[in-house]
């Protein structure tokens, strides 16, 4: 992993199983008398969230706090950001502070981008979401969450349901789970899937019921109305009846499949009340997996000195430590 | 798991203990332990990754044999809890498992390979105080190679190792190297000594 995690590109195998295999450890940890370790103790998470967020932030906060680091929250409302502040003058004041990982949300895509390498900061930039671009911790405990489920996830196949177009979970699932040699089955109308998707490592499908009998977990996106400045479907009931995952099609599905949701949902829309309340629904871990795996992610950036490994001294290999 | 440097990359290695004598320190250590235990109640054994799992392991199958009652056997990571974690490269972790019956109020016997400086069994002492209240904790090792760094010894030994700074001692075990040996191995001309508070913990594990 280099210094930052900004899109799930960055990583390669290896270093997304090291991420993973470490956020199983992390895991663990929730189920002991002291959930909480001393690995980040003195390290400073900042999270900058420009965009409102319930889960990534709590989930980034309990991570950054379970690992003994000190957690400072930083939302655009009530602070100068809502009176003009441009990122870099935020950014110039999270370096005076002296923070060691920046934790950003924003609207726009490729401000986490802009933010680690136009010097402003020396801290680690973690993106946890940019515009329509990329979610990559999300798509980290999304697979984490299938490998719990399906064990490896070489050849297994995973469709990824709705607006793709508005979707970071989306790309950085897509890219990641190419990585992990996956197969993915994007399915969503014409309208909703971006420009360029035929350059993406995924097949794509406008036939949900077609998908849904071959797939090993299916994963529903929100549709995202607060971006959609166009009409991009007839009707909600139309979009619901074609894309929407019901008892029904959940039937369509192998036993062992499961249902996947980045939250947050919108029951009756993508995802029927009763599909999301099922046994094969597993919404929630998602939820319990995500503190594991960014507790993963904070550690493997910020526990260690930063250097590049050595190879001479110890018998310890380079591939294996490649970390931070 | 092939290490990656032989120990022929480093200069001269002399075997110190072949696998009967590993067989024979584990037996002896499984009878002190019950000797000083009084019997197999209340013990859990934990092993440091890595290649203190398997000799846990194996002390725990000695001891069925003997008293005929299962003790519980776990692992216990120390990465977190490392006084080097932020003067090194970030490392990944290594599996944890408690036994089901927990560590309060037990006897918790902490195995390693080597002991050396003496820092990995005070990060073990620290992330064993997380997870519970034993009621002592013991330490039982494979090889003792000396030069202390802090006020840490431990209570069982296989085999007492005197060496020097420049040297290495290498464990090799079925479960990861295909054979059992305990190999001293002279640094090799050109390589330059583990510094002082570098973990011989970390030198004799050569890969995950």
């Amino acid at each position: 992993m280099k210094r930052h995690l900004l899109s799930a590109a960055d990583l390669d195998r290896d270093e997304a199983l090291l991420i993973l295999d470490t956020a199983g450890e992390m895991r663990s940890l929730a189920d002991r008398p002291i959930k909480k370790s001393p690995a980040l103790r003195g390290r400073t998470v900042v999270n900058l969230f420009f965009e409102d967020s319930t889960r990534t932030r709590i989930s980034f906060e309990a991570a950054g706090k379970r690992l003994s680091a000190d957690v400072i929250n930083f939302s655009a409302k009530g602070s100068s950001l809502s009176k003009g502040e441009s990122l870099k003058d935020t950014a110039l004041t999270l370096e005076a502070m002296g923070a060691d990982a920046v934790v950003i949300r924003h609207s726009a895509s490729g401000a986490p981008h802009r933010l680690a390498n136009s010097g402003w900061v020396r801290s680690s930039v973690v993106n946890a979401g940019d515009g329509t671009h990329e979610h990559p911790t999300q798509a980290l405990l999304d697979a984490f969450t299938m490998r719990r489920h399906l064990g490896d996830l070489d050849g297994r196949r995973i469709a990824i349901v709705g607006d793709v177009l508005h979707s970071r979970v989306a790309r950085s699932n897509a890219l990641l789970l190419a990585t992990l040699g996956a197969e993915v089955t994007l399915v969503a109308p014409p309208t909703l899937l971006p420009v360029g998707v035929e350059t993406w490592p995924v097949t794509t499908s406008y036939d949900l019921d077609a998908t849904l009998p071959k797939s090993d977990a299916v994963m529903m996106l929100r549709v995202q109305r607060e971006r959609m400045n166009a009409a991009f479907f007839p009707s909600a009931r139309e979009y619901s009846r074609r894309y929407g995952l019901d008892a029904r099609r959940m039937g369509l599905l192998d036993a062992h499949a499961i249902v996947m949701h980045p939250g947050p949902m919108i029951r009756g829309m993508e995802i029927s009340a009763d599909v999301a309340d099922s046994e094969r629904s597993v919404i929630v871990e998602q939820v319990t997996n995500g503190v594991a795996v960014r507790m993963a992610v904070l550690y493997l950036l910020l526990s260690g000195s930063g250097e590049a490994p050595e190879t001479s001294e110890n018998n310890t290999t380079a591939g294996t430590e490649a970390l931070a | 798991m092939v290490p990656t440097h032989t120990a022929a990359d480093r200069g001269a290695e002399r075997v110190v203990l072949d696998a009967e004598d590993i067989g024979r320190a584990l037996t002896r250590i499984s009878h002190e332990i019950l000797e000083r235990n009084k019997g197999a109640d209340g013990l859990v054994l934990l092993g440091i990754p890595t290649r203190g799992v398997p000799l846990a392991r194996r002390v725990g199958s000695r001891i069925q044999s003997v008293e005929g009652v299962s003790v519980p056997v776990g692992s216990l990571d120390v990465t977190m809890y490392r006084d080097d974690l932020r003067l090194r490269p970030a490392r990944g972790l290594e599996h944890t498992e408690i036994p089901d019956s927990g560590v309060d109020d037990k006897t918790v016997v902490l195995i390693d390979d080597v002991l050396y400086s003496g820092r990995t069994i005070r990060s073990a002492l620290d992330a064993l105080s997380d997870l519970g209240r034993p009621r002592n904790v013991c330490l039982a090792v494979l090889v003792d190679r000396g030069h202390r760094e802090l006020p840490i010894r431990a209570d069982f030994v296989g085999k007492n190792l005197p060496t020097a700074h420049a040297q290495k001692v290498q464990v090799l075990l079925e479960e990861y190297d295909g054979r059992d040996a305990v190999l001293i191995v002279d640094s090799g001309p050109g390589e330059s000594a583990p510094g002082s508070g570098s973990m011989e913990e970390d030198v004799t594990e050569v890969t995950r």
